[in-house]
């Protein structure tokens, strides 16, 4: 296993990751002889682990199971120990591309933290391109390096304990890319600048408040830089569970089953639990107006002259149901 | 190595370039004597041949371009300006230079600063408009009248930019933030072996070759006749990136699985005629004698020529019309020996594939389609290695939640995660700055999750097992009373 390279089988040394299930997961040292505490029970890593192939189910003492995932930066990210904030995936995607970082880029970053990006970017730059950070404070500086010579990527990566407002990257003349992730970034531009390359690159900084993005993009154009954008990105994830269950839900919708429920009863009972209305409403009528013929078999209105919405996707009360235009409905045994 | 780069960097004939104005973008080939359209100026690109990578030109008055100088702005020195707009009024006279006179000065190929500078001058309100209201005045008569032009190199950044605003359409409306989560989730790099299937122009390709930068191999499945790379091309890989792109058409998929995949018959060619045993014996043969396509079609034909030759030696060649119709035979000979050698290479490679698909160790999996994600992501995960990661990218939500059901039911997946991503961009200026515009619901929608050990054996009560792993208890007494 490295961080950069698959491997098929679990081996004496390796960073895995337990998964227990839904959200739920953490990181494991293999090491022969070692045991590993799971609300399933105990994973003995010598028997249970070495050896076996990634992707694996692995049964516990008591009985329950768990799978054992490869490493990946976006896997990690989600499991390392928190010594700062970190960025997550959705952030590190955009700050990739817009880095222009492939294989063979050459990348300065500031500060450390707790490493989540470093994986990623090390990851991208692998196998010819390598990543200078700098990190001020001493201890998450050597912890940095402990774990990126534990993940095997430590030739890719030279961390430096240093203040990089003060002293710059340690490098100059060679980066494609810069990226800052500091309280006081435009101190850090000229520093930036001169770790670039001569002939131009790309840089990015990372500022949770409006007046630190203000302040940088000043010293940016001041520096000569140009196409200075400012982005933000937001992850929007859904209650897949949830949603899949109304999905299929709506799929069986049959018209007795309707009239029992109206939509707005199947509203109320998603709602409680925290799935939008519209959602829910959205699905019902999409559903309605597919052509499933399992809508519409049972009372004969069919989508094409659907010209009038008929009582599925309108949801009216069965007292209505004599007088709906479109529909001769079966009655009711 | 060095001297390679710093070449790389500077524009050249043959390149594709990208050509930039304001936040417009368009792709085009570096051809000497070739008229170029980009944003209602016609012009040629030989004088761009041989600068940098990022140079900002002018157009000038002869459809040419010439690098453009940095100038200092030229600031008046006692800035007059107003505090606000009470006194402004709209009469529609402010402007002393009629439509007629701007355009006079444009045809005498008067540089578009100095229409700019005029306009001001002649704009009466001007000096009362507040300081930001007269850079906002400048800068859009500097937008209209200034034809700049910047050269850039492409990339993913670049061009899945320039696709998303100009032709949404053939990318399926992929954003591209939405993209750039697409290689993270797919921890696309270096050394995967990766299994794409996009109807996205080749896009969605380009932009994994970009990541893997010529290391792995991957294999592009296509439904119809063929992939599709127009976008690919944009990016003006080095040939070394195309040794390991495979392709393998979609139709083909399903008795790859089955195991009844017969060579017998390739897609899109239906004048299909076998070769003879002999004749691939003979093509081996010359394959092996040959390193590279190119050097083994030469030595085919040299093969041909000294054959012909010897049968031209044996001949009796008194009569004209022998010989003509001599000719003609060995053209048609011809032509059907290099038909039957290209089937054979295309039978080959498709072979070759095949044979990368059975393995079965795909490290990933990029879905970005117009047909529906479901029964594509059941056949293709079948060819990614447990402990891998699998993104499906859908315009709509709903096909995503059908196929999260299925694959529910089907196993060997877990961390389904459905997602999509907002973008906004800022305006950051001193005492203006805002937000631009939020783009969403228009990016798309991603379903991403890792592969795991499936059970052969998989029963209804693993399945079940599979549910409760996924949910808490409470939600579950929900769905059983849901369904009664």
């Amino acid at each position: 296993m490295s961080f950069v390279e698959y491997g098929d089988t679990i081996k004496d040394g390796d960073t895995a990751i337990v998964f227990l299930g839904h959200e739920s997961m953490f990181p494991v040292k293999v090491q022969q002889g070692s045991v590993t505490q799971t609300k399933y029970g105990v994973i003995r890593h010598s028997t249970d682990l070495i050896g076996k192939k990634y992707g694996s189910k692995v049964t516990c003492s008591k009985g329950g199971w768990v799978f054992i995932l490869h490493p990946t930066p976006e896997l990690w990210t989600v499991n390392l120990p928190h010594r700062t904030q970190i960025l997550y995936s959705t952030d590190i995607s955009v700050i990739t591309m817009m880095l222009e970082l492939k294989p063979g880029s050459i990348v300065c970053e500031s500060g450390t933290g707790s490493g989540s990006l470093s994986h990623a970017l090390i990851r991208t730059v692998a196998p010819t391109g390598h990543l200078y950070t700098v990190e001020f404070h001493q201890q998450r500086a050597e912890k940095a390096k402990e774990e990126f010579r534990e993940h095997g990527v430590e030739h890719l990566v030279t961390v430096t304990n240093q203040d990089v407002c003060k002293n710059g990257f340690g490098v100059s003349d060679i980066a494609d890319a810069v990226f800052l992730d500091i309280p006081s970034p435009w101190e850090a531009i000229g520093h930036a600048k001169a770790a670039l390359k001569a002939e131009g690159g790309r840089i990015c900084s990372f500022s949770p408040c409006i007046e630190q993005v203000q302040r940088t993009c000043l010293a940016m154009e001041e520096y000569g830089f140009t196409e200075i954008n400012t982005l933000e990105i937001l992850l929007r994830v859904y209650n897949i569970a949830m949603l899949a269950e109304m999905f299929a839900f709506a799929l069986s919708f049959s018209c007795d089953q309707q009239l029992l429920h109206p939509p707005s009863f199947h509203q109320e009972r998603y709602t409680n639990r925290g799935v939008d209305a519209e959602e829910v409403l959205c699905v019902i009528r999409k559903r309605s107006s597919l052509e499933d013929p399992r809508l519409y078999n049972t009372h004969g209105c069919s989508p094409k002259n659907n010209n009038e919405k008929c009582r599925i996707c309108t949801g009216m009360s069965p007292e209505n149901k004599r007088t709906h235009p479109q529909c001769s409905l079966r009655d009711e045994p | 190595m060095e001297a390679e780069r710093r070449l790389s960097l500077r524009i050249c004939e043959g390149d594709c370039a990208v050509l930039k104005r304001g936040d417009v973008f368009k792709a085009v080939p570096v051809l000497r004597k070739r008229k170029i359209i980009f944003e209602k100026q016609g012009f040629y690109l030989d004088n761009a041949i041989g600068h940098v990578y990022g140079t900002t030109f002018e157009v000038t008055s002869d459809g040419n371009l010439q690098p453009k100088r940095q100038v200092e702005e030229t600031t008046t020195e006692t800035k007059e300006a107003g505090t606000d707009n009470r006194n402004i009024v709209d009469d529609g006279k402010s402007q002393k230079l009629t439509h007629d006179d701007i355009k006079a000065l444009k045809d005498k190929g008067i540089k578009g600063q100095e229409i700019v500078q005029q306009l001001i001058e002649n704009s009466t309100t001007f000096r009362d408009k507040t300081e930001f209201a007269q850079d906002k005045y400048i800068k859009k008569k500097k937008k209209k009248y200034e034809a700049v032009i910047t050269i850039v190199k492409p990339s993913t950044r670049i061009l899945s930019t320039m696709y998303y605003a100009r032709e949404p359409g053939k990318i399926i409306h992929l954003r591209y933030d939405t993209l750039a989560q697409m290689l993270t989730l797919g921890n696309v790099r270096a050394g995967n072996k990766m299994v794409v299937m996009e109807t996205c122009a080749g896009l969605v390709l380009g932009a994994v070759m970009e990541r893997m930068g010529g290391y792995g191999s991957i294999i592009q499945m296509y439904p119809g006749g063929g992939p599709v790379r127009a976008a690919t091309s944009c990016f003006g890989f080095p040939k070394p990136f195309f040794n390991n792109l495979h392709e393998f058409p979609l139709s083909k998929v399903d008795s790859l699985l089955c195991g009844t995949l017969s060579m017998e018959t390739l897609p899109s060619e239906p004048e299909d005629t076998a070769l003879t045993e002999e004749e691939m014996n003979g093509l081996v043969d010359e394959k092996q004698t040959s390193v590279q396509g190119t050097e083994e079609e030469s030595s085919a034909e040299t093969a041909m020529e000294i054959n012909q030759t010897e049968e031209q030696e044996r001949m009796d060649v008194n009569a004209e019309d022998a010989e003509f119709k001599e000719n003609k035979e060995r053209e048609n000979k011809e032509n059907v020996r290099e038909k039957q050698r290209k089937q054979w290479e295309r039978r080959k490679k498709l072979t070759e594939t095949a044979a990368l698909l059975r393995e079965k160790n795909a490290d990933g999996l990029l879905v970005a389609s117009k047909f529906h994600p479901t029964p594509l992501l059941l056949s293709l995960l079948e060819f990614v290695a447990p402990s891998r990661p699998f993104v499906v990218y859908c315009q709509y939500k709903e096909p995503l939640l059908e196929c999260y059901t299925k694959l529910r039911e089907r196993g060997g997946v877990v961390n389904l995660k459905l997602s999509e991503t907002w973008l906004r961009s800022y305006q950051v200026l001193p005492d203006r700055s805002h937000p631009k515009l939020t783009m969403s619901g228009g990016g798309g929608y991603l379903l991403s999750g890792i592969t795991v050990v499936l059970d052969k054996g998989k029963s209804d009560s693993g399945n079940l097992e599979a549910l409760k792993m996924e949910e808490p208890s409470s939600k579950r007494c929900k769905v059983q009373d849901l369904c009664c």
